[in-house]
């Protein structure tokens, strides 16, 4: 009986005490946000959309090779001598047309690992998370800002550019090649019994230092993925002089169109700058 | 101030009746739309908020017109007039019980004098509706959710009349407005309303056996087994849908209220004011009947989101060997005092 009167009191008691906490929470402010009107803020470092400051872009291509899923599709095509694409907000100088820059927010999986690499800092996540379409290719932003005929342009003038250097190289080659053939034929009349292989040799030796700053800019222009005429110039030798011989016949009347492009490209240019630098104090509003 | 004390002609019949249905819909409106804010509000949520503006006001109208385009879906096998009927049978003994309870001290539906016995014989429909409508789904899970609100229900139909018996001892009426009227005037103490609860000790564990009951018979939290919404489907509503669900519906809340009111009648003085003579007449008699009655419909609610539910078998120990003899050993200590005192 008073057992029973005790386990009715610790019944009724934590009875009140659970309706005292309950009580307390009817009127403790709520936690639910009204999602359009409300929202949270989202916390410092939130990956959420990537965005790509263009004016910012040297095309070094780092954040598309650090990107695991291969999500970022960069083109880039060199700049010509006639050009001088300026600088970054960062003082690095600017040497390729971005002629492509694709994120594929699909794709994405939100790593960050693209942002670090970069120089210039203008890869970057921001806090933007409502961006849901209906067509997954609408996921796929495009951030270069050059117009298609600017892209074409550009690239043929690359492309006409590469193969006068190219053409240059290997007239230096060839007059390389063409000394050092004199310089053993002389040291072989010099000296005959030291036989064939040191004069063998030689020309190799001497060729190779001189080739260097040629060599260089070669690899830098391996870096670009698209440049073709990269694939005939380890074959800079007088077969490979065959083959582009007839490619550059009608180089005769490239310099002419060259010409006009270059009176054309110029003034298209600088409207495009500007709008560029429009462009990046628009999204710069936008990101802040 | 007996507004309607004629009741002749058929008009004055039709407006007896539409006066306490008016009520019930309204409240339905208001107490469904409170459920959810008062379950909002005590899990820091906000809870309805869209419809209508403030607080989402507008939402159990909004959840009305989605019922009444719902398709009305009768299971082939059903028992097709049992399976229609009983949710407006529901519906109906809720709804007539209210016709004794005394909503003003100018209106009662039926002053009859046997009004407390004719409520509990009304009420005891319910059980009968609920296994017409289980049984009439030819679903044998709907069949057991019948059994087990009805065996919920008669269970604790016991300790509810026998707490109800014991305000009858005291008063010796069997008329609510007799009751109410008994209770008129602030003599308790010298200051404090004279209600049945504050003049007598064991009126006090009459009123909490009466409420744990009353919890019971209008299925709710810890007591709600027969639809226990997060465990089971819906019990005996399994198969119903749209407006027929929606009477089953109407007819829990319209019950909730009446319960609750009639405790307000039988231990917090009906339609008397809690300042004697002070904001009383017939509107403010109706004023502070209805907020007994909803402050009673709250506690309901709040105990809904603050107890767990309880087992079958925890049910019906806590009712047949606990409740049932402490309310009529009670009753001999209410019957004792009242004869001492």
């Amino acid at each position: 009986m008073l057992n029973d009167i005790k386990v009715g009191w610790r019944t009724f008691r934590s009875i009140f005490k659970g309706m005292g906490i309950t009580f307390g929470h009817l009127f403790s402010p709520s936690v639910t946000l009204q999602y359009p009107e409300e929202r949270m803020e989202l916390p410092k470092g939130a990956r959420a959309r990537l965005y790509v400051n263009i004016d910012d872009c040297i095309g070094c291509n780092l954040c598309a090779r650090a990107c695991p899923v291969n999500c970022i599709d960069i083109e880039t095509v060199p700049s010509t001598a006639d050009v001088d694409l300026g600088v970054t907000s960062t003082g690095n100088p600017k040497r390729f047309w971005l002629t492509r820059f694709n994120i594929d927010m699909a794709k994405c999986m939100y790593c960050d690992l693209c942002v670090h690499p970069c120089p210039t800092d203008c890869i970057y996540m921001v806090p933007e998370y409502e961006y849901s379409e209906f067509d997954r290719t609408n996921l796929v932003y495009h951030f270069s800002n050059l117009k298609p005929d600017m892209v074409a342009s550009v690239k043929v003038k690359a492309e006409i550019e590469a193969e006068e250097k190219l053409k240059q190289k290997e007239e230096l080659a060839r007059q390389k090649a063409e000394l050092a053939k004199k310089k053993a034929e002389e040291q072989a009349e010099e000296a005959k019994p030291k036989s064939d292989e040191p004069a063998a040799g030689d020309p190799g030796k001497d060729i190779k230092p001189e080739t260097k700053p040629v060599s260089d800019e070669s690899d830098k222009d391996e870096s670009k993925p698209e440049t073709k005429t990269e694939g005939a110039e380890p074959a800079a030798d007088e077969t490979g002089k065959e083959g582009i011989k007839p490619e550059t016949k009608p180089e005769s009347d490239e310099p002419a169109a060259n010409d006009s492009d270059k009176e054309g490209i110029k003034p298209e240019a600088k409207p495009d700058n500007s709008d560029a630098d429009s462009d990046e104090s628009s999204k710069k509003e936008n990101g802040e | 101030m007996n507004l309607f004390a004629n009741i002749t002609s058929l008009p004055s019949i039709l407006l007896h009746a539409a006066i306490p249905l008016t009520i019930i819909l309204v409240y339905a409106l208001v107490a469904i739309w409170g459920e959810r804010k008062i379950a909002g509000f005590i899990q820091d949520r906000l809870g309805p908020m869209r419809v209508g503006g403030f607080h989402g006001w507008a939402q159990s109208i909004a959840d009305l017109l989605k019922l009444i385009q719902k398709e009305d879906i009768i299971p082939t096998d059903a028992s097709k007039f049992l399976f229609k009927f009983a949710p407006f049978m529901m519906f109906a003994a809720s709804y007539a019980a209210f016709a004794v309870i005394p909503f003003s001290s100018g209106y009662i539906g039926s002053n009859i004098n046997i009004g407390v016995f004719y409520l509990l014989a009304v009420t005891s429909l319910l059980t009968l509706s609920i296994i017409m409508a289980g049984w009439a789904s030819n679903n044998k899970w709907s069949l057991l959710g019948g059994m087990r609100s009805a065996a919920q229900m008669v269970s604790y139909e016991v300790p509810t009349i026998a707490t109800v018996l014991t305000v009858i001892v005291v008063t010796g009426s069997l008329n609510l407005m007799t009751v109410t009227e008994m209770q008129a005037g602030n003599d308790t103490l010298g200051f404090l309303p004279n209600w049945l609860i504050l003049q007598n000790p064991f009126l006090i564990v009459a009123f909490i056996i009466f409420f744990i009951s009353i919890l019971a018979e209008s299925h709710r939290v810890p007591f709600d087994l027969p639809e226990s919404e997060s465990e089971l489907v819906a019990g005996y509503q399994t198969e119903y849908s749209g407006m027929r669900w929606a009477m089953f519906m109407l007819a829990e809340y319209a019950d909730m209220l009446l319960l609750s009111l009639l405790g307000a009648v039988l231990f917090f003085g009906g339609w008397n004011s809690p300042f004697g003579e002070f904001m009383s007449g017939p509107t403010w008699g109706f004023f502070w009947f209805m907020l007994k009655g909803l402050l009673l419909v709250f506690v309901m609610m709040w105990i809904r989101w603050t107890l767990p539910r309880y087992r079958v078998d925890q049910l019906m120990h806590i009712c047949w060997s606990i409740l049932i003899p402490l309310s009529f050993i009670n009753l001999v200590f209410v019957a004792l005092w009242e004869l001492i005192f």
